[in-house]
Formats: C-alpha cells, structure tokens, sequence
C-alpha cells in the first residue's frame, strides 16, 4: 500500500475518505498543489499521475494506490526551474500565483499530449498525426485551468513558447 | 462524509457482489460520486473501485467496437478507430469537461453520472425529488436555464449532462451489462430513465448489476457527422444545447439520418420524429426546420430556459445545413 510520490514512497492513509489533495497538502505538506474550488471545476489542484493530468481534489488517494504521483514540487524548484516555470515568469503568466502550479503541471502534460498527436474539440482534422498548437488550440486544451487575475493571454505565450523551443 | 471502506474489484463478478447492498456504489474515477459525497449528496459506506477492469477498445467479429467501461474518457477519443470510425463520438467526448477530468472519467462512470442541477446538489438549501423523494422541487420555480424543455415531469426538469451518451445515442450503442440475474444487452436510448414520479432512478440497472463494456454497431456515419455543443462560454461548461449528428446522401437527398440532443432532456435524447421528417427528404432549410417542429412539439419550458427551444432549432439546422453541404 504505497503511493510514489515525487520519487518517494508514502502510505495510503486508513481513512478512505482522504483525498489525494489533503494527502499532499495536510500529510506531506506539499502546498505547492493549490485548493481552489474542492469540486473540479477550476483545476487549481491539478497533478500528474503516471504522467497525465487529473485533479487531485476529485481523486482519493486510495485511487492513487500502487501509481506514480508528481507534483509542481516534482517538475522543478526555486534552483532548478522547468522550461515552463521559466517562460511563465518571461511573459508574465501570472499576478498572484494561486492558480500557477495547477497551470504548469496541466501544461506539462498538455504538451505532451501534442507529441502524442491526441486532439482536441478544435482540431479540424481528427484524423490528422501531427498536431500544430495553435494560440485556439492551447486555449482550449488549458481550459479545465481557470486564472481570476486573467493572465491567460500570458499563459497562452509561455506555453506557446515553450511548445516552439520544443520543437527546434 | 461519513467513514467508507474501499476496495477494488478483479472481477465484473466480484464487482457485482461487492455492490450488492444499499450502501455500497461503483467507483470508475470518482469524477462525479467523489464530488457528491464531499456535497453530502451521496453517503455510500462502500466504495468498490472497477477501474481496474476492463478497459480495452477492440473491433468484435461482428464488427462492432467494443469499449470496456473502465475505458477512460481520454482514451476513447484518442483511439484511432474511434477517430476515424466514430469521429462523432470523439468529439463529443472532447467537448465535455477538461482534459484532466476526461483522464480520470471512465465510460462506465459516464453513463453513471448524475445530473448538475444545483438544486439536487444543495443538500442543506434545496428542495430535491431525485435526491429527496417526495420533497419537492425548487427547479421548477427557480434558476432553471440550465433544465430540461423534454422529457420532464412535475417532479424533476433535471438535464442529464453528458456528452459522451449524446453521441452513443445517435450510434445506437448498447450496453452490455451483468448481474445476479445474468448478462444482457441494454440498448443505450433505453438505459437512462425519464423521470415521472421516480426521478430518484436514473437508469434501469438493477442491484447488483455492472456495465461491462459499451457496443458501437458498424456506422454509416463516418463521412458526415458532428457533434456540436452551445454554452455558455467557449470551453470547460455544461451543454445548453448539443446535437449529435450523422447522416448520408443519394441523389441530392437524405438517406439516413441519426440526431440526438443534450442539455435539454433527462436522457441523451434521440430524436426519432426529427429523423422521420428527414428521413427520404430533401437536403432543405424548410425540411430541416420541420424537422425540429416535429421533435420539439411537446416541448415544456419554463421561464428560465424556454430560449433554449430557439437554440435547439437553430443549432439543428445549422448542423443539418453544414452536413448536408449548404452554410447556414
């Protein structure tokens, strides 16, 4: 009975009722991982497990049992940043930070997601192998991340530019 | 919420015994019972975890697809056969929620979720016939943009939410389901309940019994299909109206055709008198629009969401109009 997280191994709380949010926040303290909304619709909590994006809120850690959890702790640190921490503070992809970690994990799966060549509802050409990011196609694929200080416009810029250097 | 055990299921048969109780509910990604029981709208004592099992997407002999109902949403609409056989039902699949949400939901669990009316998820301040039978609805007189025009009843105008079953409807999925009884196969338009007096019953499953595996009959539908979803903002929202659409052409004119409607119903909506106006007929403005008379005629709308009969009609002849070749 064990969830890796981060790279480290901890046990899965008795209560069932825990959620994977409380467990990183209250048991591990993690706090980079936000609580927002508590009911899945701002995706302020939002984490990769075995390398996808879900929401930690809706998602009890018992659920999480046996798998790999990685949060915005897990993708880089004041030292050591992420090419998507980076670009969000060069195009100001944020004001008071709140929503940020959900934003970059959900970004780093999403990009992922590119490679892979799984679409979207904007993607003309479901058939289609190779994916172009387009500015309509980040915001659509960003869509389960809300910011209330709107730095959308920003956060569009640094994932596009993170998408491009990808690319190069 | 209250305490809760949690175990997972190896088996659709382990599944089915471990759920045979009052107190016990099936977990696919607790995308929706998760919620509902942090809203104290839910109270199982027993979680029973199937998300580990069957989740494989693979063509029968028969020719049908066979998607096992721990399928996550994702990869349904991922998988290249669903893309290019059912690009209808890919894109439905990806109109509904986020994408962090369509990796946790299963197929199983979609067909399962309950419906977002906020009054049957204000446990403390509302007045709810489908979570409370018998006390009431505070829908029918209050906030009610988002409820159903069809299909309602005194006791409940709750829509259901999905998007993913708007699409099986129009496919004619089936659902493969196994209980104490045996296996059976239940078409998707007949799984969900309409409301009457027993709102508090979504669907016909009986105790005990577990989706095992959505079907998808071979369609004819691949090369002119749509799904297309009104909200009230561009992405990340609850259907006020969707249609799910595939027809096919001879001669000018319709030959088949399959529609059905979300966001105004209690149940993925097919819309058989809609087909039958269209039906042999022509591609036409005036056909397309009869069509939506007929399906609409015994429509019930409330203050709150009578503009949605407008919106199902236009959004219809747009889809009709788009598929059919001409712009609207």
């Amino acid at each position: 009975m064990a969830i890796r997280i981060n790279g480290s191994d901890v046990a899965v709380p008795d209560d069932a009722r825990v959620s994977l949010l409380d467990l990183l926040r209250e048991g591990l303290h993690l706090t980079g991982t936000k609580v927002g909304c508590n009911q899945g619709a701002c995706g302020a909590c939002t984490v990769l497990i075995d390398g996808q994006r879900v929401l930690s809120c809706l998602t009890l850690a018992a659920q999480a049992d046996g798998r790999s959890v990685t949060t915005i702790e897990g993708l880089g640190s004041g030292s050591d940043l992420h090419p998507l921490q980076v670009a969000f503070i060069e195009h100001d992809g944020f004001q008071c930070g709140y929503c940020t970690p959900g934003q970059i994990c959900a970004a780093a799966a999403m990009l992922r997601e590119v490679e892979a060549g799984i679409p979207s509802y904007v993607t003309a050409d479901l058939a289609a192998e190779r994916l172009t990011l387009s500015r309509e196609e980040v915001r659509e694929r960003m869509s389960g991340n809300l910011c209330r200080c709107g730095a959308h416009n920003g956060i569009v810029e640094a994932i596009l530019r993170v998408a491009a250097e990808h690319a190069a | 919420m209250t305490p809760i055990s949690y175990s997972r299921a190896t088996s659709v048969a382990e599944a089915g015994r471990l759920a045979d109780g009052a107190g016990a509910r099936l977990l696919g990604g607790g995308t929706n019972l998760v919620d509902l029981m942090r809203k104290g709208v839910e109270r199982p004592s027993r979680l029973v975890d199937v998300s580990g099992l069957s989740d494989a997407i693979e063509l029968a002999r028969s020719g049908s697809l066979v998607i096992g109902a721990a399928a996550r949403n994702s990869a349904v609409a991922a998988h290249p056969l669903v893309r290019q056989r059912y690009p209808m039902l890919a894109r439905a699949i990806l109109a509904g929620a986020s994408a962090q949400i369509r990796n946790m939901a299963t197929v199983g669990g979609n067909l399962m979720q309950r419906t977002r009316c906020l009054y049957f998820a204000d446990v403390a301040g509302s007045r709810c016939n489908k979570r409370e039978p018998g006390s009431g609805c505070d829908a029918v007189g209050g906030f009610n943009r988002y409820h159903a025009v069809l299909g309602t009843s005194p006791a409940c105008i709750a829509a259901h939410p999905s998007d993913m079953c708007v699409a099986l409807a129009a496919l004619d999925a089936r659902v493969q389901v196994s209980g104490p009884g045996g296996d059976r196969m239940i078409p998707l338009v007949d799984f969900h309940r309409l409301p009457g007096d027993r709102p508090d019953r979504d669907t016909v499953l009986d105790p005990g019994e577990v989706i095992v595996a959505v079907e998808l009959p071979a369609s004819p539908f691949a090369g002119r299909s749509a799904y297309r979803k009104v909200r009230d903002r561009s992405s990340y929202a609850f259907a006020l109206v969707s249609v799910a659409a595939g027809l096919t052409m001879r001669e000018g004119r319709i030959e088949e055709v399959a529609i059905a409607f979300g966001g105004i119903a209690p149940k993925p909506w097919r819309a058989s008198r809609a087909e039958a106006v269209l039906r042999g007929g022509p591609a036409a403005g005036a056909a397309f629009a009869a069509a939506a008379d007929a399906e609409l005629a015994d429509a019930a709308p409330l203050a709150g969401n009578a503009f949605k009969l407008a919106l199902t009609r236009r959004t219809l002849e747009a889809v009709l109009s788009e598929l059919t070749g001409g712009s609207l």
